[in-house]
């Protein structure tokens, strides 16, 4: 099957690169030629759709990001520097805090509930997996915003929660909960919580059961299988999980929009109003550039040390 | 300016018998799928955030054959009308016959689109030929827009009817003598407040610091509003591009904030309905919207002056149908034409000659059309070039602090 010229080119590769596993690269080796092009051909629509809509996208936003704002909201090209000392000005210190403080209390929140959620799902589910799986992700039918909305309904002074509570003699005056900390947090927590039950449950389903057993049939008790056997091998599901939450809880707006109040602003809704309100785009390319920047570096520092883990 | 598009708030709240206004839904959808394309991993599991946007912006469009129906190059020099027009307005602005009864008299095939704010308004005109030969930018937006080179001048010879408008009308300042608009229907920005928890309300912007009614003020989001909020109170112009004035606004408006709720100028509808704001600082038909829904809810412009904003019908640098448009204009502002306007949509008609023709229901609310001392108070907030910058960044202080 493998002709020959292949199978020398993928010793080669071995013997040049003795660190790769062998299987890596001939596989790479094996792209080689005919299938090489093939792959090629496979990957443009992907490639094209990339470089139209992440690449070129990006370009234009880190060109703006030097310019400056027209008298009239306009983008006046040039290259000047003060939008990001603007950006790193102490004002928004605070703010950016505040968006990572969030962003990780509802991550720990989610994991915190997704994975036993997810185990129990992965183990015990038998049959109904499938069903357990689609009343996760049931939610995702309805729009975010109108899910974010109904929490308003639930929150609010006259609403669902406070009405129960005053009616069954718990409390004399409604509670304050909307347009608070705990509302924007309970938010996020709410809408992200699938991310994080998705990957935690397909790493926990495919891991070999036989091990749980053998660490128990060698002594050890649910606990300590739980945390030295069970906990580990999902680490893969649990770093993904909390990128796919923090990430985009970071820089949400629409939350702290509807659900916060004057004080839980966050840096997604600084973001946003350079765009609506201020209509100073290149100060706002600015920011989220910036933005990108800073969650780079976290994410490397946590997938180096928490991912160097999960690959060693 | 600001009204919402009723479709989200049906889902919550209890009646609407008003078919009025336009604007928050689509925001929001509008944010939800901007949240769910920005962050691309959420894109597959976002759900409905981006197509919930067309299906609010509905209304009765067909877009489409905007540019090649135009028969003659310059449509300025042939009198003829086209068989085609593409008028952009805000949504749930009109009134139920006001298209149709056009069509029928003209033979023109009118095509009528949505928008829910000034800003999808100029993204879509700066996005290039958008087709449209009408379009309804507030005033600020008309001066941003001029200034921008996004308009074109109106011939007013073939809008006879434009002396039907009230004199203030066709002096504003943001376009003198009409040159580029024609007013659409105006209205103010003051405070709606619910007249049982608020027992103690007098029509002054103090109200709004008043530390009794902590966690149950809301101010507007848009910059330009909040610190005229503050410079009204001061007693300064609103328009002032003095730093040291702006800079004591800044103080003033981050002293309010511990006593706020939130700033929303979409929400603020529903919670003065459900009695979970009590001073609110909003759009007139924002709060008429609430009033109908509450009657303990009630509207008023502060003694101190307040904000008076007009939506004009302008022609897009590169409209289609020109003259077409024109006519349209002039049949706009028909006496008769304006009222049923203003009768279905509760905001005022910049049309004197319709006055008349107005319901007496509409027309002795001093909210909806103020005294003529009232009148004297109201300012419009003017596009300031450069200067907007000095406002962007205090409200950046506001925002931080």
């Amino acid at each position: 099957m493998i002709q020959k010229g292949e199978d020398l080119l993928s010793g080669g590769a071995a013997a040049s690169a003795p660190a790769e596993p062998g299987l890596v690269g001939r596989g790479l080796a094996r792209l080689r030629g005919r299938r090489f092009l093939v792959a090629n051909i496979l990957l443009a629509p992907t490639t094209m759709w990339l470089v139209l809509f992440m690449v070129l996208p990006l370009l234009v936003v880190l060109v703006y990001s030097f310019g400056s704002r027209g008298a009239f909201g306009d983008v006046v090209l040039g290259f000047s520097l003060h939008n990001y000392a603007k950006v790193f000005s102490p004002l928004w210190f605070p703010i950016i805090l505040r968006s990572f403080g969030f962003a990780a209390v509802a991550t720990l929140l989610t994991l915190a509930m997704g994975y036993p959620l997810a185990y129990f799902i992965a183990m015990y589910g038998g049959r109904r997996k499938s069903l357990y799986l689609i009343l996760i992700m049931l939610p995702f039918w309805t729009s975010y915003l109108i899910r974010t909305y109904s929490w308003i309904v639930i929150l609010r002074s006259q609403g669902v929660v406070n009405t129960v509570l005053t009616s069954l003699g718990v409390i004399n005056d409604p509670l304050n909960l909307l347009n608070t900390r705990f509302s924007v947090i309970l938010g996020l927590t709410y809408g992200f919580l699938p991310f994080m039950t998705l990957p935690l449950y397909a790493s926990l389903e495919k891991l070999d059961k036989s091990l749980i057993e053998a660490a128990q049939d060698l002594g050890a008790s649910r606990l300590w299988t739980l945390l030295t056997v069970t906990v580990p091998l999902s680490l893969p599901g649990i770093v993904a999980g909390t990128l796919l939450v923090f990430i985009p809880a970071v820089g949400d707006f629409v939350t702290p929009d509807l659900l916060g109040g004057p004080d839980q602003t966050m840096i997604g809704n600084v973001i946003q109003s350079q765009f609506l309100s201020t209509r100073d785009w290149a100060y706002g390319s600015a920011l989220s550039f910036s933005l990108m920047a800073i969650l780079l570096v976290a994410i490397l520092l946590y997938v180096r040390k928490v991912g160097a883990e999960e690959l060693g | 300016m600001a009204k919402i598009d009723k479709d989200l708030r049906l889902l919550f709240v209890q009646e609407a018998e008003r078919p009025l206004t336009r604007r928050m839904f689509l925001r929001r959808a509008g944010a939800a799928g901007l949240l769910v394309a920005g962050s691309g991993w959420l894109a597959a599991c976002g759900g409905g955030g981006g197509d919930t946007t067309s299906t609010s912006t509905g209304g009765s469009s067909t877009t489409g054959g905007a540019g090649p129906t135009t028969t003659a190059a310059g449509p300025t020099t042939t009198r003829a009308l086209d068989k085609q027009l593409n008028f952009y307005n805000w949504s749930d602005y009109i009134a139920e016959d006001t298209i149709p009864n056009f069509e029928k008299e003209f033979g023109v095939k009118v095509t009528y689109d949505n928008y829910s704010s000034n800003d999808t308004l100029l993204a879509k005109l700066q996005s290039g030929a958008s087709g449209y030969d009408i379009i309804v930018p507030s005033d600020y937006m008309v001066t941003t827009m001029l200034g921008l080179g996004l308009l074109q001048q109106i011939d007013l010879a073939n809008i006879p009817n434009v002396k039907n408008l009230y004199p203030r009308f066709r002096e504003e300042p943001f376009d003198p003598g009409n040159k580029y608009s024609i007013p659409w229907q105006w209205g103010t920005t003051g405070i709606g407040y619910n007249t049982e928890k608020v027992p103690d309300f007098k029509p002054s912007w103090d109200m709004m610091w008043d530390a009794k009614y902590k966690g149950h003020i809301t101010m507007l989001t848009e910059i330009r509003d909040i610190f005229a909020v503050a410079l009204f109170r001061m007693g300064e112009d609103i328009n002032t591009t003095d730093p040291a004035k702006i800079d004591k606004a800044k103080q003033m408006l981050i002293e309010q904030k511990s006593l706020l709720k939130h700033y929303t100028s979409d929400t603020y509808i529903d919670e003065l309905a459900s009695n979970d704001s009590w001073l609110s600082h909003g759009y007139s038909g924002d709060v008429f919207q609430a009033i109908g829904e509450n009657d303990k809810v009630a509207y008023a412009i502060p003694d101190e002056g307040a904000v008076i904003w007009v939506d004009s019908m302008c022609v897009p640098k590169d409209a289609p149908h020109k003259y077409t448009a024109e006519v349209f204009m002039d049949y706009i502002l028909r006496p008769d034409v304006g009222a049923a306007i203003s009768n279905y949509v509760s905001y005022a008609s910049p049309n004197q000659a319709a006055e008349s023709l107005v319901s007496q229901e509409i027309r002795n609310d001093p909210g909806i059309y103020p005294s003529a001392e009232v009148s004297q108070r109201l300012q419009y907030i003017k596009e300031l070039g450069d200067a907007t910058q000095l406002y962007n960044a205090a409200y950046e202080e506001v925002k931080a602090a």
